[in-house]
C-alpha cells in the first residue's frame, strides 16, 4: 500500500475500519474501558487520522498535530486506567489490523505475519524496558526514604531529626518511627525536629508533625521544633494551624541551646576564648 | 485579567501528584515574580487543594497557568493561577466547608477554610453530585 492509497482506504471506509478497529480492542480491555469510551476513542482516532491524511503522508507533518493531541490523551487515560504499555499500544496497532481488513486491501500473507510478529517483538521490548525503569525509579524511592531521615544525636540526652523536602505520610512513619525508637536507643529526654529543609507546611503535614510529637511526649520526652522560617510562619498562622503548647525555634541552634539548659547543662563562653568562634 | 497561556494541566490520581502541582504551582509562580513569602502561601494552598482533590474528589486535575492582570491603582501586576477539578461526590453545604474546623475526613478541618486564607482570590463551585471546582490566585506585589 502507498501513502496515497491508505489515504483513499481510509476516505472510502472510515466507518468500517473504525467498527473493525473496535472489534480488535474490545475484547481484551473489556471490563475495564467501557465501549462507550473506546468508540469515543476509535471516533476521535480515525478522525483525526483522515483529517491528517487529506492532507500529508508523513505523521512529522503539522497536519497531524490533532492526531498527536488524541494520541496522548489515549495514552495518559490509559495510563490512569492501570493499563500496561502493551495494552495501551495495542489500541495504535489495532488501526493497522483494521485497515488490512478492509474492503478491497489484499495484503501479502506472509508480510503481513512478519508485520504483526515485529510489533509484538516490539510491545514486549517496550514492556520489559518499562518495568525495569520503574523498578530504578522504585529503589530510589524507597532509598530517599531512607536516606533522608537520619536521627543524629547532638549532646548527652538530646537527639534531632533534620527532615529535609516533601513529609508524605510514609515518610512521616519512618521518622516518627526513627525518633521514637532513637529515644529509646540513647534513653534522651530531648528530641528537635528541624524542618529548615521542608519547603512548604500545610495542613497534613502539620497533622503528621503534632502526631509526632504526641508519641515522644507520651514516653517522657520533650520535643521542638526548629527551623521555622518567616513565609512558612506566616503560612501556618494564615492556615490557623496551632501548635499549641509545643516548642517551637527559629533555629536549630535555639532549640539546642534550650534542650541543653533543660538537661541542666549551661552553655558559656570560656573566658580565654575569642568573642566570636572565627576558625 | 488575563491568562498569558501555557498553562499545565496534571492529573491528581496519587500522592506523587500532589507534590506534582505543588512544584508546578512553585515554578509559575517563581515565574510570575511573587516574594518569598506570598510563593510560599500559594503553594501551601495548591497543596491543600490538591490534597482536598485526591482525598475527598476521589482525584481530578489542576490546572496552573500565569495571569496578567492590574492593581486597583491600574499597575500592571502579574500572578499565577490554580484550577482544580474533579468529579466526586461535591460539598453539601459550602458555608459550612470553609469554617474553620469543618471536616470530612479525619484532618485538620483547616484546608479550604485556610487556603481561602493564603490566596487572594478564591472561587469555590460545587454541588452534591456534580463534583467540585475551585478556582485560585495569587498575585505577586
Amino acid at each position: 500500500m502507498s501513502v496515497e492509497s491508505w489515504g483513499a482506504v481510509l476516505a472510502e471506509h472510515q466507518a468500517d475500519l473504525q467498527a473493525s478497529w473496535l472489534a480488535e480492542v474490545a475484547p481484551p480491555l473489556a471490563g475495564r474501558v467501557t465501549r462507550q469510551e473506546l468508540e469515543r476513542d476509535g471516533r476521535e482516532l480515525f478522525g483525526a487520522l483522515a483529517a491528517g491524511a487529506a492532507v500529508s503522508g508523513s505523521f512529522s507533518d503539522g497536519a497531524y498535530d490533532e492526531l498527536r493531541a488524541v494520541l496522548t490523551e489515549l495514552s495518559r487515560s490509559r495510563a490512569r486506567q492501570g493499563l500496561t504499555p502493551s495494552e495501551t499500544a495495542t489500541s495504535v496497532f489495532a488501526v493497522k489490523t483494521a485497515f488490512l481488513r478492509a474492503p478491497g486491501v489484499q495484503p501479502d500473507a506472509a508480510f503481513v505475519a512478519l508485520s504483526q510478529f515485529v510489533d509484538e517483538l516490539g510491545l514486549f521490548t517496550f514492556e520489559v524496558y518499562v518495568e525495569a525503569r520503574e523498578r530504578v525509579i522504585g529503589e530510589q524511592s524507597e532509598q530517599l526514604l531512607e536516606l533522608s531521615t537520619p536521627v543524629v544525636k547532638l549532646w548527652d540526652g538530646v537527639v534531632a531529626v533534620p527532615l529535609v523536602g516533601t513529609l508524605d505520610s510514609a515518610r512521616t512513619q519512618v521518622v516518627m518511627e526513627k525518633l521514637l525508637q532513637s529515644l529509646v536507643d540513647t534513653g534522651s529526654e530531648h528530641a528537635i525536629i528541624d524542618i529548615t529543609g521542608v519547603p512548604a507546611v500545610d495542613t497534613q503535614v502539620a497533622q503528621h508533625l503534632l502526631k509526632t510529637i504526641l508519641a515522644a511526649r507520651l514516653m517522657g520526652a520533650e520535643c521542638q521544633i526548629s527551623g521555622i522560617s518567616p513565609q512558612i510562619a506566616q503560612t501556618i498562622v494564615a492556615l490557623g494551624i496551632d501548635f499549641g503548647e509545643i516548642r517551637t525555634r527559629a533555629t536549630l541552634a535555639d532549640a539546642l541551646v534550650h534542650a541543653l539548659r533543660s538537661t541542666g547543662a549551661d552553655v558559656v563562653r570560656g573566658a580565654g576564648a575569642p568573642a566570636r568562634t572565627g576558625r | 485579567m488575563s491568562a498569558r497561556g501555557g498553562g499545565d494541566e496534571v492529573p491528581i490520581a496519587a500522592d506523587a501528584d500532589v507534590v506534582r502541582v505543588r512544584q508546578l504551582v512553585r515554578a509559575r509562580a517563581q515565574a510570575a515574580g511573587l516574594g518569598l513569602v506570598d510563593l510560599t502561601k500559594v503553594v501551601t494552598a495548591a497543596s491543600e487543594l490538591a490534597r482536598n482533590t485526591l482525598v475527598h474528589g476521589g482525584g481530578g486535575t489542576a490546572r496552573v497557568e500565569a495571569v496578567a492582570g492590574t492593581t486597583a491603582g491600574g499597575r500592571p501586576r502579574s500572578g499565577v493561577r490554580a484550577v482544580f477539578v474533579d468529579a466526586g461526590p461535591g460539598i453539601p453545604d459550602v458555608r459550612a466547608a470553609l469554617q474553620d474546623g469543618w471536616s470530612s475526613g479525619t484532618g485538620l478541618g483547616l484546608g479550604l477554610s485556610g487556603a481561602r486564607r493564603l490566596v487572594d482570590e478564591f472561587d469555590l463551585t460545587s454541588g452534591v453530585g456534580s463534583g467540585t471546582r475551585v478556582v485560585v490566585v495569587k498575585w505577586g506585589r
